[in-house]
């Protein structure tokens, strides 16, 4: 009875896991080869070519997203990395204020915030209606539907996902460590290069893998921010479910964005070292 | 006050204007709550009015979304944190064969893009004849949110000291008695954590939830479809609602976390 213990514990939820993520991916990809449509149904018929088909078709919407994916994360560190290490240096006894600072947007709705910027940044907005009656900028110009508005809004949507992690490994670093390096008359510029950047590497690295991925597969700033130009990857397959009902379609896409990812993921933590990322990302 | 030097002045305010850029839009959810707006879109200032926090009845089925979004993520809430406590336990407390494999999908849980997880959801929905709404909703918030509980119980269950529990045993308390007289009592903040964050990522998710929702209407699902046509001002008081009871508990689960500790 006893060595059964473990088992009954992880059984419920494993079981969970088992029928309703593991169990789904293979439906996913069995109804990726399927033919038909949603009046008389979808069969089976191992119809490998709607893969090369939708690659064909959407290739431009899934280097839309990667690139996508590619700017906000960079963004993201760029603007993560100073103030992560401000407050895990500069912070004193404020720090748990200002981190909740920090993750104050997730307390509102993701959907609500993302129309809170569209709303921002409208041609009549608080942003550009003073602007253009001041005659700053011209009648003709406008922040939404572009692919600043897009990035700016992913950035602004995981941006708490990069500080994170960055923060976690900065307030792990000894500040004696850098002291000593002070101490030894190494410049500022120096022990930062050589002792703290080194150290938040794995809180950079975990930062990456929690904002590239659901940026590349974000469809709902594209939605509300964007126009047809931005149109991610996302966007088509949510449209290819839910509104054309052409399930095929959808599926292969999907899968295709999932395999992508893990070689992506696997080829990221084979380059830094699988125990760094899966250690970052255990945190 | 010792003096900074201008580097560490300019980071300061360098992080201060990222602080003002995350929380605009909050600011403007806010703020647009007491718009006196005639029309239904709510899109320019017209003055202060406190008439919204009390015409949230307004539309109907704006309240049946918002009662569908609570009751959906206290459901599963529940569901989650019974499941995810006792996967935490197991975890962190025994060596099991599978153990490695529960861990690896656990992983793939937590990182798995929702899209990718609301559409394969759907596809099995389909394939099975299961037609989607309020339950399926509730499977799929238990799926994502389980690994999440999982893993801070478990980080809760390898920080105790296992000769509690042995002293307990050793005073001839049962195996059940020392569960929930002694461990217990001791993993509850880690269970509380959980069930906080289970409840804050159900009450707020929408990908998944749009791609297994069927007829069903969150109150995320009902924001994104009334953008097009314009955002009542009820929203941004519903929003607001949310905002002050999330950073009621958010302040007081981190200043108790503090206390305990």
């Amino acid at each position: 009875m006893r060595r059964l213990t473990p088992y009954l514990l992880v059984l419920p939820g494993g079981l969970w896991l088992l029928v309703f993520l593991v169990v789904p991916m293979v439906f996913m990809a069995s109804v990726s080869t399927q033919e038909g449509d949603v009046v008389n149904g979808f069969v089976q018929t191992f119809h490998f070519a709607t893969y090369g088909e939708v690659l064909a078709q959407y290739q431009t919407q899934f280097l839309r997203s990667v690139g996508y994916g590619l700017a906000g994360t960079v963004i993201s560190i760029l603007i993560a990395y100073p103030v992560a290490y401000w407050i895990a240096f500069k912070g004193g006894s404020r720090k748990a204020t200002y981190l909740l600072l920090v993750l104050l947007p997730f307390f509102v709705s993701f959907v609500l915030r993302t129309v809170s910027w569209k709303f921002l940044l409208a041609d009549d907005g608080i942003v550009l209606g003073p602007l253009k009656s001041a005659g700053l900028v011209g009648e003709d110009f406008h922040l939404l539907q572009t692919t600043a508005a897009v990035i700016g809004g992913l950035v602004y949507n995981y941006l708490p996902f990069m500080v994170l992690p960055i923060y976690v490994a900065l307030e792990r670093v000894n500040p004696t460590v850098i002291e000593a390096a002070r101490d030894l008359y190494a410049p500022r510029a120096v022990a930062f290069a050589k002792i703290v950047l080194p150290l938040s590497l794995p809180g950079v690295f975990a930062g990456v893998l929690m904002t590239f991925v659901p940026m590349t597969s974000d469809y709902v700033n594209a939605a509300i921010l964007g126009g047809p130009e931005n149109t991610m990857i996302g966007n088509i397959i949510q449209t290819e479910y839910l509104v054309n009902n052409d399930y095929p379609v959808g599926a292969a896409l999907s899968f295709t964005l999932m395999a992508a990812m893990l070689i992506g993921i696997f080829a990221y933590a084979r380059a830094l070292g699988t125990e760094n990322v899966l250690e970052a990302a255990a945190r | 006050m010792r003096t900074r030097g201008i580097g560490d002045r300019l980071l300061f305010g360098y992080v201060w204007l990222v602080l003002l850029w995350l929380l605009a839009p909050i600011v403007v959810m806010i703020v647009f709550g007491f718009n006196d707006t005639a029309s239904k879109s709510n899109v320019s200032w017209q003055g202060f009015t406190l008439k919204w926090w009390g015409r949230l009845g307004d539309y109907p089925d704006l309240v049946n979304a918002v009662s569908n979004s609570i009751t959906i993520a206290l459901l599963a809430t529940l569901i989650t944190t019974v499941l995810g406590t006792l996967m935490g336990l197991a975890l962190g407390r025994h060596r099991f064969r599978g153990q490695g494999a529960t861990n690896l999908v656990m992983f793939a849980a937590i990182s798995s893009p929702e899209l990718v997880m609301g559409a394969s959801l759907l596809s099995l929905f389909i394939s099975v004849g299961l037609e989607t709404g309020y339950v399926t909703i509730v499977i799929a918030h238990v799926l994502f949110s389980l690994s999440f509980v999982a893993v801070t119980v478990r980080a809760r269950v390898v920080g105790l000291d296992p000769s509690i529990e042995e002293a307990a045993r050793d005073l001839g308390a049962t195996p059940w008695v020392t569960f929930w007289r002694v461990t217990f009592p001791m993993i509850l903040p880690g269970v509380i954590s959980g069930a906080l964050l289970a409840f804050a990522l159900s009450i707020d998710d929408f990908v998944i939830t749009q791609f297994t929702s069927g007829a069903t209407v969150t109150f995320p699902l009902w924001i994104y479809g009334a953008v097009r046509i314009g955002i009542p001002p009820q929203v941004n008081v519903l929003g607001t609602m949310i905002f002050m009871v999330g950073v009621a508990i958010a302040v007081v689960n981190s200043v108790t976390a503090r206390r305990r500790a």
